[in-house]
């Protein structure tokens, strides 16, 4: 049989050529600037150093503070997403299809708006003038407004509305298919419904926890925008230090070993989330 | 009973997920100035919306960008996705590790890597970073759209083809494209909404002389929240809907 490859050869050197411009040089350029030294005159400058990583464990910096501020933060927002979206996700996978993917539609349409726009609306209810306290001061439930917006709350509100889709969906790929017969076979041995959860239905949806998660606990991390403006001034998160560091105070070896830092984060999330499905496929996460 | 309690936690999460959509639709529709009292039905955000000149020129914008990145990327993701499903390559693990790792990284990591590429290089902070940088952001989705639907293609046809006399090129054109059009499609609708709504890789490669809607939005939310921005966001809310519905609905056809 005849074998031209240069189709291969040309989609194949396409491919390739840009991902290694666009994505994997830089992501050697953010490795290399983040063991860089800074000063005032140019944004990154020999000798080389690892001072940028050691500040971020330095308890006397600022910069550990707020790392752990944005775990904190992310983890709950994550927690949050988790006990509500489990609820959810296994309600919407166990019902019939057509229903199923007409719910599931509805829940990727606000997804797939911009999530700016979604926190500008959160903006207009958690304000002090805003929809939420006019409903309850008209109600007489309250008689002076609640300051709601620029808080810590509000933040985790914001980041809870935006990122809780992306733990839902992957739930509900992962729960829709959960053998239904393993959960019959635990009650006829004699389960009852906290063991079968526990010990049935939790451990086969692991998968889908995990992935919810990464997909939760990063973003929640990183999204400036929502603490900029649902926060008030204290609500700093890692995406807020990496955003002033690269475009207010310019020091972009700080910001780069904090990214750094991030795509380690997500290396390691990935390898436990491998892990937790080894024998399937890794593509399923989406 | 329990009918009651699943409709009505499924209710719980759907209002939490549309009141805050809705409020912003209803308050475009709202007479009054600055407060949120009922003012009346009016159109009077609208019309302000369409004189506003700086506006529109920031809709063009990213019209042009969202329009050039996701047909780009629309190319690049489906030959990368072809060569995925059909070809044994060196590096193809990786290959896939790396655009399946793409998607998950925090934007903000990609936005700083980008930003130190153009600053390296010299490339003006503007169209062409950003053009970079939407590409770059949307090929890894193309390639999980259109490779999703490669898979569930029946092998066959391409072996048939190659032993009718078809070279790869004429496959590509002749096999693939007719069966992967609505693929290829729904692809270049995720990328073009992707691209229209990103807020954080923008905010980082754009210039001052090339003003994008998301980063218009965001600074006139910063410099004061006026009625105008209430009619904006409806707007782009509802053309991103029938985007969404469109594109479902020709993933749904061919399925």
């Amino acid at each position: 049989m005849k074998h031209d490859n240069g189709f291969k050869y040309f989609s194949l050197s396409a491919i390739w050529l840009w991902l290694s411009i666009f994505a994997l040089f830089p992501l050697c350029l953010v490795t290399l600037a983040s063991f860089l030294s800074h000063d005032q005159d140019s944004l990154v400058r020999l000798p080389f150093t690892i001072t940028n990583y050691l500040n971020l464990f330095n308890p006397l910096h600022l910069t550990l503070k707020i790392f752990e501020r944005s775990f904190y933060m992310a983890g709950f927002c994550t927690l949050i997403c988790l006990a509500l979206g489990y609820p959810f996700a296994f309600l919407i996978a166990r019902l019939k299809n057509s229903w199923k993917n007409f719910l599931i539609l509805l829940i990727i349409i606000p997804f797939w708006t911009s999530s700016l726009i979604r926190t500008y609306s959160m903006m207009t209810l958690l304000k002090s003038k805003g929809v939420i306290n006019t409903i309850l001061l008209s109600l007489h439930i309250i008689d002076k407004p609640l300051s709601l917006l620029y808080t810590d709350t509000a933040v985790l509100i914001g980041l809870v509305y935006n990122l809780l889709p992306f733990m839902v969906l992957p739930l509900i790929t992962n729960i829709e298919r959960l053998d239904n017969q393993l959960i019959d076979a635990a009650r006829d041995l004699g389960a009852n419904r906290l063991t079968t959860l526990i010990r049935i239905i939790l451990p086969l949806t692991m998968p889908g926890i995990l992935a919810g998660c990464i997909l939760v606990f990063l973003p929640a991390m990183t999204i400036f925008y929502i603490p900029d403006l649902l926060g008030g001034a204290k609500s700093i998160l890692l995406g807020n230090v990496i955003q002033s560091q690269f475009l207010v105070s310019q020091n972009w070896p700080a910001g780069s070993a904090m990214s750094i830092v991030l795509t380690l984060l997500l290396g390691f999330l990935l390898i436990i989330y491998w892990r937790s499905k080894r024998d399937k496929e890794a593509g399923e996460l989406l | 009973m329990n009918r009651f309690w699943t409709a009505s936690y499924l209710t719980f999460i759907y209002l939490f997920f549309y009141i805050p959509i809705a409020v912003l639709v209803i308050y475009s529709f709202n007479g009054a100035q600055y407060s949120l009292v009922w003012h009346g039905f009016s159109w009077h955000w609208y019309q302000e919306l369409f004189t506003d000149k700086d506006l529109w020129v920031a809709v063009a914008h990213s019209l042009v960008l969202g329009i050039s990145a996701a047909s780009i990327a629309m190319i690049i993701g489906t030959l990368a996705a072809n060569c995925l499903y059909r070809y044994q390559f060196l590096g193809k693990n990786f290959l896939y590790a790396l655009i399946f790792i793409l998607i998950l990284t925090p934007d903000i990591v990609t936005a700083i890597s980008l930003l130190i590429l153009f600053s390296l290089t010299n490339i003006n902070l503007g169209f062409w970073s950003l053009l970079f940088a939407h590409i770059t952001f949307c090929i890894p989705f193309v390639v999980v759209t259109v490779y999703s639907r490669l898979v569930s293609f029946d092998n066959y046809i391409f072996e048939a083809a190659k032993d009718l006399g078809a070279n790869d090129w004429v496959i590509f054109q002749r096999v693939n494209m007719p069966l992967l059009w609505p693929a290829m499609l729904a692809g270049w609708v995720l990328s073009f909404t992707l691209s229209i709504d990103d807020v954080i890789i923008s905010y980082f490669v754009t210039g001052p002389e090339f003003q994008i809607l998301p980063l218009k939005i965001y600074s006139m939310i910063h410099t004061g929240i006026k009625p105008e921005i209430n009619a904006l966001c409806a707007m782009t809310f509802f053309i991103t809907l029938l985007l969404v519905i469109y594109s479902q609905f020709l993933l749904r056809k061919k399925s």
